[in-house]
């Protein structure tokens, strides 16, 4: 009998008499203003969230904040005169050098500060990670309330999707939070509100 | 690895010699449980979403072959090859069989508690596989020959001092250095060289979501998508439990996990693999090791629902003052010593009585284990089958002789309580177990029953 086959079995046998879902399996957040929750909450993170009008907005903000940074990356293509780093390569190895990168994000959630990406915006799922210093930009009106919220828009999810909160952070040394682990050293998420 | 030989009480007789030490180690995860307590009451419906996320498990229980089934067949579906092992050595063959398939002989890995229960490291590394932990704790642990002392927090048990000594001697860091900071940007070097350089990763599991085949890992530090994503081959390990109806159940177990583990509202990183990346293979395997014959202990069963946060141990006094060593498993804490008589009842005898049975446990698990009954239930079980030791079954007979029988009760105390008076040192000697780390109270000088019928006379 094959492992699969022997495990089943004694599943079968042993599990215990059936039960139901429970009823209850969401709940509703209230905050009195939803983008203020999230702005806080990601402060917490040592995250900066910054309001921008329009992608020109965008733009002169992302030259005017990294502008002595070399390898920067971007999938917008109202950056693509500010990004000096193709993405357009096979290996993601490649994609190492990377300074920064400011990334279309899908939306946020308030109560944790989480940013939804996912490979329906990305071209490689290493960027996020591998970036020394990233960024979000993600629709004003796109930040529902808490995580019930966040999965009824993700129904069915692509290939690979992350929730993002903060940058990478360790504490694993007697408890001291260290920004910066292994992942993106800072995050910053720009809300736009040009449709 | 250091082998534990000592049991429970012989190993925390140890950790208890450095007083200080021991003060440090408790109060830094008692600082964790109030986080974690602050995190928990800013959501009003912290109860219900905890009783919701029991129910839910308890369905997976109760369903849980045929959710394997369905979850086995999406993930085909999603390109993702399926494996299933028994028991640990099995899992073992399908990493190595996997490795060798590639002719890969270094592999990098991120937080896996089942891994640790397999002792896949041990067994990789025999045959010849280079195998690096990514998560900084669990580097730093390695780097120590140590298994990981608590399932969240891998070296919760050391100063900053010892991490630089180790890392000064292994990483080249500057001798004395104990700055976090610093010492956490000389692993982030290191190990971003071993992510550039491995073929393979290897990743744990949180959940499983039957509906969608996909899978569901974790982390603070982003190490498991660092590996995955760069990696030509990402191997999946799970225990068969991890496995949850629907993605929206998500929106219950993510709301729970960190807020229990850390006081945070979510980890940093969610990430959830559906298909491999293009060129990309991925395999997923399911492990049983003990899990359905602990499905058909009725009084065992509801450890299964355990999501591994770790809030049972921050929260244990047993644990804080004993550290997760003296468990000798890999998960340690209240719930480690539920888990550990399943697996081998006469090596783990001694868990189960490494608590207080305050309950304390029980409150603060997110999907409602009732773990200090259990520890209690496991008590029984091992006294009855014969895996304590003589001298705790002894005493434990004696006990149950003097307190079935009032009137030998009461002449029995009466003459303890003299003796304690008369001759102290007959207690106060470290023949009394009692004794140990702390001084015998004075005697009162009456029980409460003679105090009790006196006042009654009067």
């Amino acid at each position: 009998m094959s492992a699969r086959e022997k495990i089943l079995q004694q599943i079968k046998l042993n599990k215990p008499a059936e039960t139901q879902l429970p009823a209850r399996i969401s709940f509703e957040s209230h905050y009195e203003n939803t983008e203020i929750k999230f702005t806080e909450t990601l402060a917490a993170v040592y995250t900066e969230v910054i309001v921008v009008a329009s992608y020109d907005e965008l733009r002169k903000k992302a030259f005017e904040m990294y502008a002595d940074v070399v390898n920067r990356a971007t999938t917008i293509p109202a950056l693509a005169d500010w990004s000096d780093f193709s993405l357009n390569i096979s290996d993601p190895h490649d994609l190492e050098m990377i300074e920064v990168a400011i990334l279309e994000a899908e939306f946020g959630v308030a109560e944790n500060g989480a940013i939804w990406i996912s490979d329906n915006h990305l071209p490689h799922r290493a960027l996020p990670f591998i970036t020394q210093n990233l960024a979000f930009v993600i629709p004003r009106n796109k930040i529902v309330n808490n995580m019930h919220d966040a999965y009824k828009i993700l129904a069915d999810t692509t290939g690979w999707g992350c929730f993002i909160s903060g940058p990478s952070k360790t504490a694993d040394i007697e408890q001291s939070l260290v920004i910066g682990a292994h992942g993106a050293r800072s995050l910053v998420v720009f809300l736009l509100e040009e449709e | 690895m250091s082998t534990v030989t000592k049991d429970h009480a012989g190993a925390s007789e140890v950790f208890n010699e450095d007083e200080p030490y021991v003060n440090w180690h408790d109060e830094t995860l008692w600082f964790v449980r109030t986080k974690r307590d602050k995190s928990s009451k800013q959501l009003p419906e912290w109860e219900e979403l905890r009783e919701s996320a029991s129910q839910i498990k308890h369905y997976v229980l109760s369903h849980m072959d045929g959710l394997l089934q369905t979850f086995e067949q999406k993930a085909k579906e999603n390109g993702i090859h399926v494996h299933w092992a028994s028991d640990g050595p099995e899992h073992n063959e399908i990493v190595l069989g996997l490795l060798k398939q590639h002719n890969i002989d270094k592999m990098v890995k991120s937080k896996s508690m089942l891994t640790e229960e397999c002792h896949m490291n041990e067994f990789l590394i025999k045959n010849g596989i280079d195998v690096i932990d990514s998560d900084l704790g669990e580097r730093i642990v390695q780097l120590r020959n140590e298994p990981p002392s608590h399932i969240v927090l891998p070296a919760i048990h050391l100063k900053k001092k010892d991490i630089g000594d180790l890392f000064h001697e292994h990483l080249g860091t500057e001798a004395g250095a104990t700055d976090p900071q610093y010492l956490t940007e000389a692993a982030r070097q290191h190990l971003r060289d071993k992510f550039l350089t491995r073929r393979a990763a290897l990743t744990g599991v949180n959940f499983a979501v039957a509906e969608t085949g996909s899978f569901v890992v974790s982390t603070n530090e982003g190490n498991a998508d660092m590996g995955a994503h760069l990696a030509d081959i990402h191997i999946a390990s799970m225990g068969f439990e991890k496995i949850i109806p629907k993605q929206e159940h998500l929106g219950v177990f993510l709301r729970l996990l960190a807020r229990s583990a850390t006081g945070q509202p979510i980890t940093t990183y969610s990430s959830h693999f559906k298909t491999p990346r293009e060129g990309q293979e991925m395999h997923l395997i399911i492990v049983d090791n003990g899990r359905s014959t602990q499905l058909g202990r009725e009084d065992f069963r509801n450890s299964l629902k355990c999501i591994r946060c770790g809030a049972c141990m921050n929260t244990c006094p047993v644990y804080r003052r004993s550290g997760g060593h003296s468990y000798h498993n890999a998960v340690a804490g209240p719930i480690g010593s539920i888990l550990a008589p399943n697996l081998d009842m006469t090596k783990n005898a001694d868990l189960p009585f490494a608590s207080t049975l305050c309950g304390s446990c029980s409150n603060v698990c997110p999907v409602k284990i009732d773990i200090h009954d259990q520890l209690y239930k496991w008590r029984q079980v091992l006294v009855k089958g014969g895996h304590v030791p003589k001298g705790k079954e002894i005493g434990i007979k004696a006990m149950s002789m003097v307190l079935s029988q009032p009137r030998f009760y009461q002449w029995s105390g009466k003459l303890g309580r003299s003796v304690m008076r008369a001759m102290p040192f007959v207690v106060n000697n470290s023949l009394n177990p009692w004794y140990k780390q702390r001084d015998m109270p004075e005697p009162p000088q009456e029980s409460f029953r003679d105090w009790y019928v006196r006042n009654r006379r009067e």
